[in-house]
């Protein structure tokens, strides 16, 4: 299911499909690592819902809602996941 | 002897800073870039016959132009040329940071990997070929351990090995960027070689790159050569309209992509083995589920801030106390062995006590760096940012706001001096500006005492209400005037908040006292000689032009009457009646003397204007002292209504002869608290701005703090006394 990051859950499992964010602020995305492909899981999200913290290559990233938003990703089904 | 230049590089995390120290130790120091607020840190190490020179990169994730630390380690690389980079990267997250060793590669400098946290890696139960790394990077490898110093030795002999074998010479690393791209490279790559295009600094590959990523750094300094820049914008331009066709996508990204493929395909021929079953939480996911929990998490922070900030201003007190009477002692002295007069004042009024001034934060700053570099080693400061940011980007600045603002004062009694340093942390240029501006109206610990005497004079009953008020004030003001300069001056987009939340640690103690030792020594030095001037020139302000010898001697003849009375009364309580009348007439001349000055003169020339906010020149003159440290307000006040410094109870009386003076009432008093609270900062504070962002913003916050703060408070009295 292709879906945004705002969409998924904490725990959710994802590979990322497309990013649309250009200049600035697709670079600094690109530089951290999330490229098409990339796997994610959302580990949590601050006491406000927003900032998010996802997990990818091996370290944690967190990233404003309306930045991840730039970031497309198919969600893994949970059964997909196990 | 041989003498090779080295450098650091690597992400922020990787261990990159801990290396430096344990290779360095304490024969460091650290400078400035000019004209940008990086910091530039080189040590050396004595390694066999060999010196090195070490410079230690800013830590940076790429090297794009994009922030001051990217570009300037591209400086550092392709201006001083370096025999070679050491690349430090965490082992456990290779993935991630050889795509910044990839970068070097293709610049072609001379590279040695240093896969630290090797710890890590063998305690999660990885394990990594570095031979097979290093056959396919093409680049020596070691593995070390910072914090411990394992690798250390094997290090710098790979350095020197590394550095006699390259000489200095550049190979850079060709990757394939796929069908699309790659012929457009050769295209501008022919160009660029043909024209000798900027090739006596970068590869010829690397130019090409970097025009493709629309590389604003690059296509500036191409501008000398404007015909062949202006064929390679063209390449770029038809490339990237290709690409957004017939990819939906666009060079940069697709530049990108490739290179993280060949970090995967390199790392998947066994150069990384995962543990078969992965230990998935590890201790910063169990910390974490309670240092960022909803509830628990904000809670468990604002006690940690709160411990930290009476811890810092508690123990902070005591070394502050023994520098004042050490600083009081010497002016004591300096008084008995010079004569009286104008050296004697300019000496125990200008620069004993202007330099003490600046020292007696000294300790302070100190204590509160310790900390400081104790959250930010340990990963805990990335948390708050993470827990405040929602909050803080509202009013257009970042999560990391939080921590200058509570220094300098937003719990009641910090110090924006601090407070003002530790907006470091910011890596955003426009939010870290705005926090910097605001910081300062924040109640800090010398404005206290005025709101003390104020509140004691006027509104007694209700002091901690008031006090309260104060605070929430201060809060509501830098949120306010933050929104106000984000939305203008300072307007943009906000900085993508896109940060790492690191492992947590214990931060090293030799990191924690480098990193607090380099904060003070520069705090002494930068501000030391310049609030020494001003100190002067304020002394100079509150002591030129000297009385008249008419007035002079006046109050001598005066005294030398009440001198004679004195000596031949021998009754006890006329004796005392005497002696009081004596003290009477010196406060009385220093307050005509003060009136006299120029500072009195400007106190009274401002009385005009002042007046619509409820200020009579006394008030001004102490004002304007305030300028120089907010401490002095209550003394100048005491000086202006000719309260000897003697008396013991000097802020009662002083209070009382407020009340009783029938220019001050109510409005006027809330209507000084207001403008004591946000007005100019102090000038120990204006050289720390001026010293984080620059001259011009320090200059801009003292006048447009000023004004904010005298607009409000005449609107402030203008409505009381209409009230009233």
């Amino acid at each position: 299911m292709i879906c945004s990051i705002r969409q998924l859950g904490v725990h959710d499992k994802a590979t990322v499909t497309s990013i649309t964010a250009a200049g600035e602020m697709g670079r600094r995305l690109r530089d951290m690592g999330l490229v098409p492909g990339t796997e994610i899981e959302i580990v949590g999200r601050a006491p406000l819902k927003d900032p998010v913290a996802l997990r990818l290559r091996g370290f944690t990233l967190t990233l404003r809602n309306n930045e991840a938003d730039f970031i497309h990703v198919d969600k893994r089904d949970a059964l997909d996941a196990e | 002897m041989q003498n090779n230049m080295i450098a650091f590089a690597g992400n922020p995390n990787a261990g990159k800073t801990t290396l430096f120290n344990t290779i360095t130790g304490s024969r460091q120091h650290v400078g400035n870039y000019p004209g940008i607020t990086v910091e530039r840190k080189e040590g050396t190490v004595q390694h066999g016959d060999h010196q090195l020179n070490i410079i230690d990169l800013p830590g940076c994730y790429s090297l794009t132009a994009y922030t001051q630390e990217e570009l300037v380690s591209r400086q550092v690389l392709v201006d001083e040329r370096p025999d070679l980079v050491v690349n430090v990267v965490d082992a456990t997250k290779l993935e991630r940071h050889l795509y910044l060793t990839i970068q070097f590669l293709e610049l072609g400098i001379p590279v040695i990997l240093a896969l630290n946290m090797m710890d890590d890696v063998r305690n999660k139960g990885m394990s990594i070929d570095i031979a097979a790394l290093s056959q396919s990077l093409n680049c020596p490898a070691i593995s070390t351990v910072a914090r411990s110093g394992e690798g250390k030795d094997q290090l710098l002999d790979q350095i020197i090995e590394t550095s006699s074998n390259r000489a200095g010479k550049w190979s850079p690393l060709a990757i394939s960027y796929g069908t699309d791209i790659d012929p457009a490279l050769a295209k501008m790559e022919q160009i660029i070689n043909d024209n000798g295009f900027l090739t006596e600094r970068y590869p010829a590959r690397w130019t090409a790159i970097k025009y493709l990523e629309g590389d604003e750094n690059l296509q500036e300094q191409g501008k000398q050569f404007p015909d062949i820049s202006q064929q390679l914008i063209e390449i770029a331009d038809n490339l990237h309209e290709h690409c957004s066709k017939t990819l939906n996508s666009f060079p940069e990204a697709i530049i990108a992509d490739y290179r993280y493929g060949f970090i995967h395909a390199l790392l998947r021929k066994g150069v990384v083995t995962m543990p078969s079953v992965e230990n998935r939480l590890d201790i910063t996911d169990n910390l974490d589920k309670v240092l960022t929990h909803k509830v628990l998490g904000p809670t468990l922070m604002m006690a940690l801030l709160y411990t930290m900030f009476q811890v810092t201003f508690s123990l902070g007190d005591y070394p502050m106390q023994l520098l004042e009477t050490i600083f009081g002692l010497l002016a004591d002295g300096a008084s008995q062995i010079l004569p009286a007069g104008h050296l004697q004042s300019l000496i125990v009024s200008g620069v004993i006590d202007g330099v003490g001034g600046v020292l007696s934060f000294v300790p302070l700053i100190m204590i509160m760096f310790i900390m400081i570099a104790f959250l930010e080693d340990s990963g805990y400061m990335a948390r708050v940012a993470y827990m405040m940011d929602k909050i803080f980007r509202i009013f257009g600045l970042h999560g990391s706001s939080v921590m200058p603002f509570i220094i300098s004062g937003g719990i009641a009694g910090g110090c924006a001096v601090p407070g003002v340093m530790a907006a470091r942390t910011l890596r955003s240029p426009r939010e870290k500006l705005a926090t910097i501006l605001t910081a300062p109206f924040m109640p800090c610990g010398a404005k206290i005492p005025v709101f003390l005497l104020l509140i004691g004079a006027f509104f007694a009953d209700h002091r901690p209400m008031i006090m309260f008020s104060i605070t929430l004030t201060a809060w509501f003001m830098a949120l306010i005037v933050a929104k106000l300069l984000r939305s203008t001056l300072i307007k943009g987009e906000s900085t993508p908040f896109v940060m790492e939340l690191p492992p947590y640690r214990w931060p090293t103690l030799q990191g924690v006292i480098i990193h607090t030792w380099e904060r003070t020594w520069e705090y002494i030095k930068k501000a030391g000689t310049v609030i020494l001037a001003i100190s002067i020139l304020l002394w100079a302000a509150m002591t030129f032009p000297s009385q008249s010898s008419d007035t002079l001697a006046t109050f001598d003849s005066q005294r030398q009457q009440l001198m004679q009375q004195l000596s031949q009364d021998n009754d006890k309580q006329s004796t005392q009646h005497i002696a009081s009348e004596i003290e009477q007439l010196n406060q009385q001349q220093n307050m005509e003397a003060l009136k006299n000055s120029y500072a009195g003169r400007l106190g009274l020339a401002l009385e005009p204007i002042s007046q619509y906010a409820g200020f009579n020149w006394r008030t001004n003159i102490a004002l304007i002292g305030g300028v120089a440290a907010k401490e002095v307000i209550v003394s100048t006040l005491g000086t202006a209504y000719s309260i000897g410094e003697s008396e013991a109870e000097e802020s009662t009386s002083l209070a009382t002869r407020i009340a009783k003076d029938p220019t001050w009432n109510k409005s006027a008093a809330v209507s000084a608290i207001i403008f004591v609270l946000l007005y100019a900062p102090c000038f120990v504070t204006i050289v720390v701005m001026a010293r984080e962002s620059s001259w011009k913003w320090a200059c801009f916050a003292l006048i447009f703090n000023t004004t904010i703060a005298f607009s409000l408070a005449t609107l402030i009295y203008q409505i009381g006394i209409r009230l009233a």
